[in-house]
């Protein structure tokens, strides 16, 4: 089992990292900085209220970011027929899952706490600012990551299914928002606490939630 | 070859607002054939996925001795890769097993990208793909769609030699299948 979870990873990664075939992470990436630089371009270059501002530009820019891929996480192995034959093998969807929330995360988490130092830069956070964003992307992301495959699950199969992933992901995001965002506010740990916990119910119920999605839409 | 069997009770299978058929019950024991036959959209693949256990019946009761292997119109095959590599994964999921590619005639395509290959050439995949995985029971979903007059004979073929190492083939299929012996169910005698 451990074997083939491992085959399963590697050709998630192979897939999903830079320069794989469903690309998650150039785009989103590219996407992410230019939220970042557009900003100063519409409020003014005014230094206090970038600084005070910028660290909620970088939370938003991730939520919509991570949003990009979302339509290649489950979609296309669902066509391809992929999931019909690794159920005919036993594998069960939930560890699917676990695996495909790793491979995305990887895909753009560690990525995006890269890109945040070149918007921190632009945004003119100091460095105080920039460590508590980068924590927070840490706790966060994660969380971020379960529920981008929960909704790609979700929306798999649907027509316009992509447009809807997205509209899905924002109301759900939210919280990891507030917590993740608010930390930045109250200069402290209780935000980033409460961004981890969320990302922790979010990564426990992605396996079941995502892998039960699955089992419907191949019905 | 391990030991296997297939039976299924009373089933019925319904699409929408629909019953497609209903009272079906069959049985297969090591080393038989079944052949499924009827007109397009009356069951056939739907019938095909009960079997596999992909999609649960309306009614009746589906009991399977032994690993499923199953083509169907998607090869499950990442169209991007190499056909070696795109092979290689399902390798890697399924464990060491004889190597057919050779007797498929896909030797000298492991190397194209499975997007470039014809219909008739993802199908021999598809059949490499299940020779590999070393399921006894094999379903069989039109597999003889897009393949030319001597892959089809082939794939008739390697369906009788399995049924001769006791695997199980069961074929859905509006053409003919050339296997003996072979029984055949006509599903529109079950149908709604």
């Amino acid at each position: 089992m451990i074997g083939r979870l491992a085959s399963l990873l590697r050709r998630d990664l192979g897939l999903l990292l830079l320069g794989g075939r469903r690309g998650g992470t150039v785009l989103p990436l590219l996407f992410f900085v230019a939220v970042a630089m557009l900003f100063p371009f519409a409020v003014g270059p005014d230094p206090v209220l970038l600084a005070r501002t910028g660290g909620g530009v970088i939370w938003v820019a991730a939520l919509l970011a991570a949003i990009l891929p979302l339509d290649r996480l489950v979609e296309p192995d669902l066509e391809l027929g992929f999931f019909d034959q690794w159920a005919l093998r036993g594998i069960a969807e939930e560890w699917i899952v676990v695996v495909r929330v790793l491979a995305h995360w990887l895909s753009f988490g560690p990525p995006l706490m890269l890109a945040s130092l070149l918007a921190a830069a632009l945004l003119g956070l100091d460095g105080q600012a920039l460590l508590t964003v980068e924590l927070g992307l840490l706790a966060g992301t994660p969380g971020l990551a379960a529920l981008g495959v929960i909704v790609a699950a979700l929306t798999a199969g649907l027509r316009g299914g992509a447009a809807l992933a997205g509209l899905l992901v924002i109301p759900l995001a939210v919280p990891l928002l507030i917590f993740g965002a608010g930390s930045l506010a109250t200069g402290g740990e209780s935000g980033l606490a409460l961004t981890g916990a969320v990302s922790l119910v979010l990564l426990a119920i992605a396996p079941f939630a995502a892998g039960a999605a699955i089992r419907a839409a191949r019905g | 070859m391990q030991d296997c069997s297939i039976a299924a009770t009373d089933l019925a299978c319904r699409r929408g607002d629909r019953v497609l058929f209903h009272s079906l019950s069959l049985e297969l024991q090591a080393g038989e054939a079944l052949q499924i036959a009827g007109a397009n959209g009356i069951g056939k693949s739907s019938l095909m996925r009960i079997l596999a256990g992909l999609m649960p019946p309306y009614a009746g009761t589906v009991d399977c001795q032994g690993a499923v292997g199953l083509i169907d119109e998607r090869p499950a095959l990442d169209t991007h890769q190499p056909l070696g590599a795109a092979l290689a994964f399902w390798q890697r999921i399924d464990g060491p097993a004889e190597d057919a590619t050779a007797r498929l005639g896909l030797s000298h395509l492991l190397d194209v990208p499975v997007r470039y290959l014809s219909t008739g050439q993802k199908k021999r995949a598809a059949f490499a793909r299940l020779i590999g995985q070393g399921a006894p029971i094999w379903l069989l979903d039109e597999a003889l769609n897009g393949l030319d007059s001597d892959a089809a004979r082939l794939a008739e073929t390697l369906a009788a030699e399995h049924c001769a190492q006791g695997g199980i083939c069961i074929v859905a299929s509006h053409q003919a299948f050339a296997l003996q012996p072979m029984r055949r169910v006509e599903l529109a005698e079950f149908a709604a």
